[in-house]
């Protein structure tokens, strides 16, 4: 049934474009000269005008992509030291950005509608001009030089892990679909650990070496805490295919591979409790319950139950395609004052008092 | 290198050898012929693409709920209607590997190379015309298999176009990564074997085929563009196939390659020491070049049309060659630019970075070439000229994003979400397209002997033109607010609420820009047969293709190849009647040839 209606439909669409170019080869008046399928000064004119309606269409939907969406949590109200370099960045990148888009368009569009064709009329022969190819191979090569030292930089301060910062190590554990944090412990060393010596029975779920002392006192958790203000170095580990360890809020991201330990680090400088005090982030939440209300009365209208009311909390999310349940792939962060993790941690299992024996 | 090519010429006109069906429609040798085999081969591989893409933007916009078209189209994948989440990445997965490469490498290259190179350079055909012939079957074999994956009881492959391991190398994995991965590994590996005969025969008939008087500094700028691509094409290609047969021994000998220490679905594998990063590697040496296959044509394409469309000489043919020249050589080494947070070494990073900012300077010359080619002209609004524009409209918009991505410091945070996905459709899926469209616009007449309609050129242009717009601009946006690509739902993720309704407005430019996809293919198909008859050169264009003859001929030209006197942009020069003056028209007492 619904493939003979697509036929159907089809049927009437194809009948409709035979149609309407059966009115417009109509409407338009022969003139002896004109080569059938060749473009007419009135069709220059009248692609010219919209060509002008369309850069207006450009900056219009410019205009409303910002007005609406523009406060990027990208952009702004960071959550880690090195967050707000990139922030700048990323600002005198879009300035940069924005200011040339709107000034090419401009001269592509208005070119376009100004030197719209006529018979008769003469074009330039300008074929050549070695002062302008230097201009616009130099300006850029300015612009590119200060962004390209700007940015590495900043890459270079945020990749550079200082290890005399003594950073909390913690290691993040991605498999299908979910992740652990394992802590190091009182020693703050991770004991060392292989996916083939995960026995399951005993409870060794990272595959941790249970002869290495340093494993002893290591913490496997499913929740994220961290001590705002203290730098962390994340170690991370995949068990079975490529995942990234995406924290959009702390402007951190890193793969996780199987058969190696990549690393990442940064220090939280908001408590989760900071962060849910931002105006920035009240506005964002109040206008996300505003939609989960009006979402929640088409549920309840159709017998299912209402969405829960949502609180803000930092999550690290799964960005590289991993499986199945990867749109699925999270933990909550929890970011605190010392004391506040202190006590979290006092309350979790070391890995010797977890296994099963 | 003239003797060369009259050597070949066909002095008795009157016998051609005798045509069957077969030889001139199926396994044809003639270079027209087969281009037309790529255009129709790219356009039905392009139409599944789209409506793939069609079906997954309906799933993002309206998460789980039940769809009459899902259930009809997609079957027992979507139980209910509803569709289900392997089959999602699998719809993304087969809808980037056929839009990159079935449609905008070999539809686009394919169609375009093999009609213009011998048309524009004064060749009789290829230089092997066996070879040509191979590369297209080849290619037509590769989409078979590629379509035939897509039927396979555990789903198409679905670890996403780029396959990484061991995802794409463990069917217990995902579905998709059983026989389809299979399928998808076999077709890659023919079409990579297709795209190098097409490349080597586009480079050797350059080079050689060249009639009396072509030198390089005259060629058109779009035979440049498709030697460059077919050179990158060489030395890229091969890297991918590499890639492929190792993956495949991963996967079917138990080989290490790529995969180390798995523990998968409560056991152990045995694979030790390989690394995923490695495949990275192997796959973007290929995959960033890629996209400059993907654009390059489209670009000479392009500068081809604006310039006869502007009745100008393109601005500064030199700096445009010497650009496509720089970006091709660029192409090959910034391919560590999608892997700044793979775990490579942030060192490589910062060299990455370097390099892929660079490009943007050859980038920028030749936007403000374009833009100082319309500069004054006598603008003739073509649909292939609209395209053109167009062309140069979002390859900007889209290009200076490039800025943001290639900083490895800003990548960290909009790496894989919905920011890349917005920036390479506008640069270079979009742009190319456009290049394509422009292409097929503007050389219908010669493919086909007759004019494609040129209102419904216009409504296609500007229908897809402020939906393109509508896709993809909004589509940053949504990727400024950390979501990322291939979910299947964003609904897990109330963070995300607030950009559902984005996701909506999108969806449906999509479906209004996919369904004006039917007023071109209709426009395309009816004016074959029904379309009016074209002039011999209606653009009142300078290149030589336009002294062939309507009626397509077996070496292209009655008696002697055209002889070339000038370059291939003489518009509007002072001191001629006509506002062109064609590549085969000696030049006057006292004409200076443009030094250029």
């Amino acid at each position: 049934m619904t493939a003979l209606l697509t036929i159907i439909v089809l049927v009437f669409i194809l009948i409709a474009i035979w149609q309407m170019v059966k009115i417009f080869d109509l409407a338009q008046a022969k003139n002896g000269n004109d080569i059938p399928g060749v473009a007419t000064d009135k069709d220059n004119t009248l692609n010219g005008y919209l060509m002008m309606g369309f850069l207006a269409f450009i900056y219009v939907i410019t205009i409303i992509c910002c007005v609406k969406w523009g406060d990027l949590p990208l952009m702004s109200n960071s959550a880690s030291e090195h967050g707000p370099t990139i922030d700048n960045l990323m600002i005198v990148s879009m300035v940069i950005i924005f200011f040339v888009q709107t000034v090419t368009q401009f001269l592509l569009h208005y070119f376009a509608f100004k030197y719209k064709g006529e018979k008769g009329k003469q074009a330039l022969f300008f074929a050549d001009n070695n002062k302008l190819e230097a201009i616009w191979t130099i300006i850029p090569v300015i612009v590119l030089a200060g962004l390209i030292i700007y940015g590495l930089n900043t890459w270079i301060n945020i990749m550079g892990v200082d290890e005399s910062d003594d950073p909390l190590v913690v290691e993040l554990y991605a498999q299908q679909f979910n992740w652990k944090a394992r802590y190091a412990g009182a020693d703050n060393t991770l004991g060392k650990a292989n996916v083939r010596l995960i026995d399951i029975d005993r409870a060794n779920i990272l595959g941790l070496d249970e002869s290495d002392p340093n494993a002893q006192d290591d913490i496997i958790t499913t929740e994220l805490h961290l001590p705002v203000g203290k730098p962390v170095l994340f170690k991370m580990r995949s068990q079975d295919v490529l995942h990234s360890a995406y924290m959009p809020h702390f402007r951190a991201q890193m793969n996780c591979v199987p058969g190696m330990i990549t690393q990442f680090g940064f220090t939280p400088t908001k408590t989760t409790a900071e962060m849910r005090d931002t105006q920035q982030m009240k506005d964002k939440v109040a206008n996300i319950n505003k939609i989960r209300v009006e979402n929640s009365k088409k549920l309840v209208a159709k017998g299912e139950d209402a969405l829960e009311r949502y609180e803000f909390d930092y999550v690290l999310i799964c960005n590289k395609i991993c499986g199945k349940s990867h749109y699925n792939m999270q933990m909550k962060i929890v970011v605190e004052t010392q004391e506040e993790y202190d006590a979290w941690i006092k309350e979790q299992k070391e890995f010797k008092n977890s296994l099963i024996n | 290198m003239s003797a060369h090519a009259d050597t070949h010429a066909h002095d008795d006109h009157g016998h051609h050898h005798k045509e069957t069906f077969v030889t001139k429609y199926i396994f044809s040798q003639d270079h027209k012929m087969i281009a037309k085999q790529y255009l129709i081969t790219g356009t039905i591989m392009g139409v599944i693409g789209v409506i793939m893409s069609l079906l997954f933007r309906m799933q993002i916009a309206w998460p789980e709920e039940p769809n009459v078209i899902f259930e009809a189209l997609l079957g027992k994948w979507a139980p209910d209607g509803v569709m289900d989440a392997d089959i999602y990445l699998a719809l993304v997965t087969i809808h980037g590997t056929i839009m990159v490469f079935f449609v905008l490498t070999a539809g686009l290259s394919g169609t375009f190379s093999n009609l213009l190179i011998p048309l524009q350079i004064g060749a009789r055909d290829m230089a092997s015309g066996f070879l040509n012939m191979v590369s297209y079957w080849l290619f037509f074999l590769s989409s078979v298999v590629m379509v035939i994956s897509l039927f396979v009881q555990a789903g198409p492959a679905a670890a996403g176009w780029t396959i990484y391991p061991p995802l794409s190398a463990l069917p217990m994995a995902q579905g998709g990564s059983g026989a389809g991965m299979t399928l998808w590994l076999v077709s890659m590996a023919i079409f990579i074997a297709s795209s190098l005969l097409g490349s080597l025969n586009y480079i050797v008939t350059v080079i050689n085929l060249r009639t009396k008087g072509m030198s390089m500094t005259r060629l058109p700028l779009t035979i440049w563009a498709f030697f460059i691509t077919a050179v990158i094409g060489v030395i890229s290609f091969p890297v991918l196939l590499s890639a492929a047969l190792l993956l495949i021994m991963d996967r079917s000998f138990g080989t290490s390659f790529f995969l180390s220490d798995i523990f998968i679905q409560g056991e152990v594998l045995h694979y030790q020491g390989g690394s995923p990063v490695l495949f990275e590697h192997l796959f973007w040496f290929l995959g960033h070049p890629e996209v400059y296959i993907v654009i390059l044509p489209a670009m000479g394409l392009v500068s081809e049309i604006m310039a006869t469309n502007s009745r100008k000489p393109i601005f500064g043919y030199r700096a445009m060659i010497a650009s496509i020249l720089a970006i091709a050589f660029l192409s090959t080494i910034v391919w560590g630019h999608h892997m700044f947070v793979s775990g490579m070494n942030p060192f490589l990073g910062s060299v990455f970075t370097f390099t892929t900012l660079l490009i943007a300077i050859p980038s920028a010359v030749k936007a403000f070439n374009w833009i100082t080619t319309i500069w004054k002209g006598n603008l003739q609004m073509n649909p292939a000229m609209l395209f053109s524009i167009g062309f140069v409209s979002t390859f900007i918009t889209g290009g200076l994003t490039g800025i943001i991505l290639g900083d490895s410091a800003l990548d960290i945070n909009v790496h894989d979400t919905y920011f890349v996905v917005a920036h390479f459709h506008l640069v270079m899926g979009i742009s190319a397209l456009y290049g394509m469209f422009a292409g097929i616009y503007h050389w219908y007449p010669k493919m086909y002997g007759r004019m494609l309609n040129k209102n419904l050129g216009y409504i296609h242009f500007w229908v897809t033109a402020v939906c393109a717009y509508g896709v993809f601009f909004p589509m940053h946006f949504i990727g400024m607010a950390g979501l990322p690509r291939r979910y299947y739902t964003n609904s897990n993720f109330p963070l995300f609420d607030d950009v559902a309704n984005v996701n909506v407005i999108i969806t449906i430019f999509a479906l209004i820009g996919g369904a004006v996809q039917i007023v071109y293919l209709y426009n395309f198909f009816i004016s074959i047969f029904y379309g009016k008859k074209t002039v011999q050169n209606p653009w009142r264009s300078t290149t030589l293709e336009w002294t062939a003859p309507i009626k397509h001929i077996h070496g292209n030209w009655e008696g002697e190849i055209p002889h070339v006197h000038r370059w291939s942009y003489d518009y509007s020069k002072p001191g001629h009647d006509d506002d062109f003056v064609p590549q085969h028209i000696p030049l006057k007492d006292g004409e200076e040839e443009l030094q250029h």
